[in-house]
């Protein structure tokens, strides 16, 4: 006989013992499915690097994003070059700033936009939709005119007007992005809340007698999550494009802050000095970035695919 | 049985949903649909009474009408002499945990983003928010034993069930607040036949030990004829035939009993031969 007895021992006494079986959640299996998405985790990963770039690179530079190095001041296009020597690891700017330093600042600025962008759009857009969807009715009816109406102005003209008449700041850039991002994702919320709220576990939760508000935070929430969680990553990106296109016209973060949209303008405007590197590295960054949290998306949406339940 | 005080009657019971045709304009009249169309019947203490029509005919729909989970057109409904349908939303919450509801779909009815013991606890929680943590889990795990479940599967997810383990958590569920009656929305009818034997004798043996009543909503009459004391037949959402369950199936009254007896299969060959052909010599006569 080819019994193991020291196992066969062993789950006698797991058996004995009467333990508590861990079941395995949903998220679970996505997470599994997920990281066997050879694309997504190396996306994952690429990206977990950027995020750790922009927080501990300040660390590694020789030079801090405000000092100006006087020696190559007004030879940028020949010392100013990416070198290891002179500490200028990505080389300078036209005014002879460490560009790694700045990048660092950069990643910093536009990865926080895109984060809060999303965040504000998941937070408020999932809550005033399932809100709107669950309690149907006129206040559905209410509730998601005011986005048609929000929707139907063209937000970069808002954005735009408020950064000129408010002054251009960041916070005011949170503000206008923070208007904009939820609309769409509280159209998703909505729908999805409709296809739940007739499913039988929302009734038995109606039946049993369990408040609306529970009923929304607890049965309808978790189970939009999968939808919300693909369309947020997806969302980063288009706020990051939105800020650097914002801040590609200028009227974005200001000097001495600046953000990857605001660098790769400067890049752009100095690339007939041959300076490439002022925006190369700009743009590499934010392209991986991109790139990245599409992948990320694409591997989330395909791990949390509702037919896979 | 009829002689006890009736803890459920309900009176004229009238549900009407209005139907808007597509493209219809906002001042169109919609049509009105009686899904519902004045049912009376009181069920006494321990009694289990079996609903049985055809889809479509009003089952579902009167049963949500008694609990007000939807809103019904007319008729009264008593629950231990108070009326259900004159009450506010508190006082409302105070009955909703006597009435107890056992849904058709076992994977459905659970949300899947919760383990068994939360689905189980929720009605606990609702009704009595101040219980321990402990005492919850306690009665969590007593309750899973009790409808057949390993204890040890508390922190399963529902997808991790088979259908009829899924119907087991739903029972549990809807017995945690200690109900007087349950509503089973057709409760078998999505298992398979072995295990719909399992979930109706589970049902029939808490109803003996709790004292419970059951509304026993079905299409298989003879899954109703098992398991309830009365029958009653609903037809296009009125009552065609109501009375003890043997009499119905055995003596029918209405020419709709009739015929949805008529429609159930026979697993015999011969026997079904033989009914098939008295019934042809039948229409033939006639």
């Amino acid at each position: 006989m080819m019994v193991d007895v020291q196992k066969m021992e062993q789950l006698a006494d797991n058996l004995a013992v009467q333990e508590e079986v861990q079941g395995r959640s949903l998220f679970a299996d996505a997470r599994r499915r997920f990281l066997k998405n050879k694309a997504a985790v190396v996306s994952l990963i690429i990206l977990c690097a950027v995020l750790l770039f922009s927080i501990f690179g300040h660390m590694i530079t020789a030079w801090s994003n405000e000092e100006i190095d006087w020696g190559i001041l007004g030879q940028i296009a020949e010392l100013g070059a990416p070198s290891i020597e002179n500490g200028h690891y990505f080389g300078t700017d036209q005014l002879g700033r460490d560009l790694f330093a700045r990048v660092v600042q950069g990643t910093q600025v536009s990865l926080m936009v895109g984060i809060v962008g999303a965040l504000i759009a998941v937070v408020v857009g999932t809550l005033y939709g399932a809100i709107a969807g669950y309690t149907g009715g006129k206040v559905d009816n209410v509730m998601m005119r005011i986005v048609d109406i929000l929707q139907s102005i063209p937000y970069m003209f808002v954005l735009i007007l408020l950064l000129v008449v408010f002054g251009r700041s960041i916070f005011m850039l949170f503000v206008g992005i923070g208007l904009i991002s939820w609309l769409d994702m509280s159209r998703i919320a909505r729908g999805q809340t409709l296809t739940l709220k007739n499913k039988e576990f929302v009734e038995a939760a109606v039946a049993t007698g369990v408040k609306p508000i529970t009923i929304i935070l607890r049965h309808i929430v978790p189970n939009l999550l999968g939808v919300v969680v693909v369309y947020s990553t997806l969302l980063v990106p288009q706020m990051i494009l939105t800020e650097s296109f914002i801040s590609f016209l200028g009227l974005g973060v200001q000097e001495p802050n600046t953000s990857w949209g605001a660098m790769i303008a400067e890049g752009a405007g100095a690339m007939q000095y041959g300076t490439l590197w002022q925006l190369a590295f700009p743009m590499f960054f934010f392209i991986i970035t991109l790139f990245s949290f599409f992948f990320i998306g694409d591997g989330l949406r395909d791990a949390l695919d509702p037919k896979d339940r | 049985m009829s002689t006890k005080e009736p803890i459920l009657s309900v009176r004229d019971m009238r549900v009407e949903f209005k139907i808007k045709k597509q493209n219809a304009l906002p001042w169109h009249q919609p049509e009105i649909l009686r899904a519902v169309k004045g049912v009376s019947f009181d069920l006494a203490e321990g009694e289990t009474l079996g609903i049985v029509g055809e889809s479509g005919c009003g089952k579902s729909t009167l049963a949500r009408a008694i609990i007000r989970m939807i809103p019904s057109q007319g008729g009264e409904v008593f629950w231990q002499g108070r009326d259900l349908m004159k009450m506010n939303e508190k006082g409302l919450l105070g009955i909703r945990k006597e009435i107890q509801m056992i849904f058709q779909d076992p994977l459905a009815s659970l949300n899947p983003r919760l383990t068994a013991g939360q689905i189980i606890a929720e009605p606990l929680k609702t009704h009595h928010p101040s219980t321990s943590k402990d005492e919850v889990k306690k009665q969590v795990r007593e309750l899973m034993e009790k409808v057949g479940l390993s204890a040890r599967m508390i922190n399963r997810y529902p997808h991790e069930f088979s259908g009829g383990q899924c119907q087991r958590i739903g029972i549990a569920r809807a017995l945690i607040t200690n109900p007087k009656l349950i509503i089973c929305d057709e409760p078998v009818s999505a298992l398979d036949v072995s295990v719909q034997a399992q979930v109706v004798n589970l049902l029939m043996d808490l109803q003996k030990e709790l004292g419970l009543s059951l509304l026993f909503i079905a299409h298989d009459l003879s899954v109703v004829k098992h398991i309830s004391n009365r029958i009653m037949v609903l037809e296009f959402g009125d009552i065609a035939e109501i009375g003890e369950a043997h009499d119905v199936i055995h003596n029918p009254q209405s020419p709709y009993t009739k015929e949805l007896i008529n429609a159930v299969p026979i697993p015999d060959p011969i026997a079904e031969r033989k009914r098939i052909a008295e019934r042809r010599a039948l229409e033939a006569k006639a």
